[in-house]
């Protein structure tokens, strides 16, 4: 199978062509530099992100609290993660950093606040 | 009158940046006046991560990056008002400010101008057209979504490909709502790669390079765009209009410095940045009148804001300390071909400490090209970039000693060649 891919390291932004033989990457075509490859390679293979969203705030001038995952979660796992983040609410105060949601969607990463109110 | 010594106009990432320059370099008597409710300026309603990898190596989020300097504001202990709007600065620092308690006169020493900038708005774009609902700036949008928790609609277009509209695409698309396409004058965008493939590309956004939007519909409300392909002069080609229904259209098409204040402050504007000009130390042309961050030029990214930021505070308390170097002769920075303005653009390499960041950007995207620096015609730098774009503010650093190999150097000419 052949997967295109623009490479974000740099302002560059080679186009990438891999090739994927039962989920392993077995060639990467475009790269103009090292970083490239592994770049095709883990959103090939274990493609991440930081999940930034808001929710719910009660008892503050703001309505809305900031919040992310600690880490990034698994690309697919994005749509179930946001699902679960609507209905969430709280009531200020909270501090930056403080969890929110532990573990979310069995991901094993928390979910917490980015600012304090 | 009240008096202090460095007087801080904006509390975003800028004058955050600024006031802890000013306090590191021994000025105590520092104001920071704040138009909203709370410090840190934009970054509040940038939720979104990315923020703070150069100058701290992780990647935070926009409200995080803010408290880091918040915290650091409160810790050193440097005043603040805040829901206070600056309504004059003027040429001898003498600063008008109202707030819910009164008109507030200062006379300050010197003046740091942190205002940031301003979205270009939909009056500024010429679309024909009905003026109906549902129109926003994407700033605005992500406002009404991160600060004030409402979706501003459920079908959105995006006109513009700098990095808040993309941004937007994303987190419209996280909340529930459809963003049919995000449309592009140029044959390049306008914002970062990694936000084209993060917020584009990961949820299948279309991007319509060389389109604009030729004609919006609804009366009450916005029903649909039309949006049609551009020639190389960027004009609409007859016969490619495509219909795209839509309740919601976000504008990001550019970011305008804020300098009506500056003008007051009588500081001379560059009509490439529509920011002041300012020399190595970053005073405006007004003595004593400082710029930093987007009210400067607009930045890419907030770290290099800070780092700026950082200089002017130092630079200001130099000047109210007294400590300026005598200014000998300026070397005018010269910006020429694809090279379209640079900050500074003079030097007096008497300020200079160790090395001096010329920041820029370019007019096209290049490929495989050399910036290049002469001084006075004589060829001094050189340096390759496999790729420069409009999108990405360049930096070249000259040490001090460069400055010594050519004394008397009239004007450094940056250009872009090979």
């Amino acid at each position: 199978m052949q997967r295109e891919l623009t490479c974000i390291n740099c302002p560059m932004g080679c186009q990438l062509s891999v090739t994927l033989e039962g989920g392993d990457v077995k060639n990467v075509e475009g790269a103009t530099c090292k970083k490239g490859i592994d770049y095709a390679k883990v959103e090939c293979t274990n493609p991440t992100r930081i999940v930034t969203s808001t929710i719910r705030l009660k008892g503050a001038p703001l309505c809305a609290l900031p919040v992310k995952t600690e880490a990034p979660i698994p690309k697919g796992k994005i749509a179930e993660c946001m699902q679960a983040l609507k209905g969430i609410e709280i009531s200020a105060p909270v501090s930056i950093g403080a969890i929110i949601i532990e573990n979310i969607c069995g991901t094993g990463i928390n979910i917490i606040a980015t600012r304090g109110i | 009158m009240k008096k202090v010594d460095v007087a801080i106009i904006g509390g975003g990432p800028a004058g955050l940046a600024a006031a802890i320059g000013a306090k590191r370099r021994g000025i105590e008597n520092i104001i920071i006046i704040e138009r909203e409710a709370n410090l840190g300026g934009i970054l509040n309603q940038c939720i979104h991560n990315g923020f703070g990898l150069h100058t701290f190596s992780e990647e935070l989020t926009g409200p995080e990056y803010a408290s880091r300097y918040i915290d650091e504001i409160k810790k050193e202990g440097i005043p603040f008002l805040l829901d206070t709007t600056v309504l004059d600065v003027t040429p001898d620092k003498k600063i008008i400010a109202v707030n819910s308690s009164g008109l507030i006169e200062l006379e300050a020493k010197a003046v740091i101008l942190a205002m940031g900038c301003r979205e270009r708005p939909r009056g500024a774009l010429n679309i024909p057209g009905t003026r109906p609902a549902g129109i926003y700036t994407a700033g605005t949008a992500q406002k009404f979504v991160n600060i004030d928790g409402y979706l501003p609609g459920k079908e959105a277009v995006i006109l513009g490909s700098g990095d808040i509209g993309l941004i937007m695409a994303r987190r419209l698309t996280l909340e529930g709502a459809k963003v049919k396409a995000v449309i592009e004058l140029m044959p390049y965008s306008g914002g970062l790669k990694r936000n084209i493939v993060q917020c584009l590309d990961d949820y299948g956004i279309p991007l319509k390079l060389s389109h604009t939007i030729t004609e919006i519909k609804g009366n009450e409300r916005v029903t649909g765009v039309t949006v049609s392909k551009v020639d190389e002069k960027l004009l609409p080609i007859p016969g490619t209009e495509e219909y795209i229904p839509c309740d919601t259209i976000l504008l990001s098409v550019g970011l305008i410095p804020e300098n009506e204040l500056s003008k007051n402050a009588g500081a001379m504007l560059s009509n490439i940045t529509g920011g002041p000009t300012v020399n190595e130390s970053l005073q405006t042309s007004t003595e004593g009148v400082f710029a930093c961050g987007n009210v400067l030029h607009v930045h890419d990214l907030v770290d290099f804001v800070s780092e700026e930021s950082m200089r002017a505070g130092e630079s200001a308390a130099l000047y109210v300390l007294g400590e300026q170097a005598a200014t000998q002769a300026a070397i005018k920075l010269e910006p020429a071909g694809g090279v379209r303005y640079t900050v500074p653009s003079t030097i007096d390499p008497g300020n200079i400490k160790d090395k001096i960041d010329i920041r820029f950007r370019v007019g096209n995207v290049y490929k495989n090209k050399y910036i290049a620096a002469y001084f006075d015609g004589q060829l001094e730098l050189r340096r390759k970039r496999l790729v420069m774009a409009p999108g990405e503010m360049e930096t070249i650093s000259f040490p001090k000693e460069v400055f010594d190999k050519y004394p008397g150097t009239g004007t450094i000419t940056m250009t872009i060649e090979g």
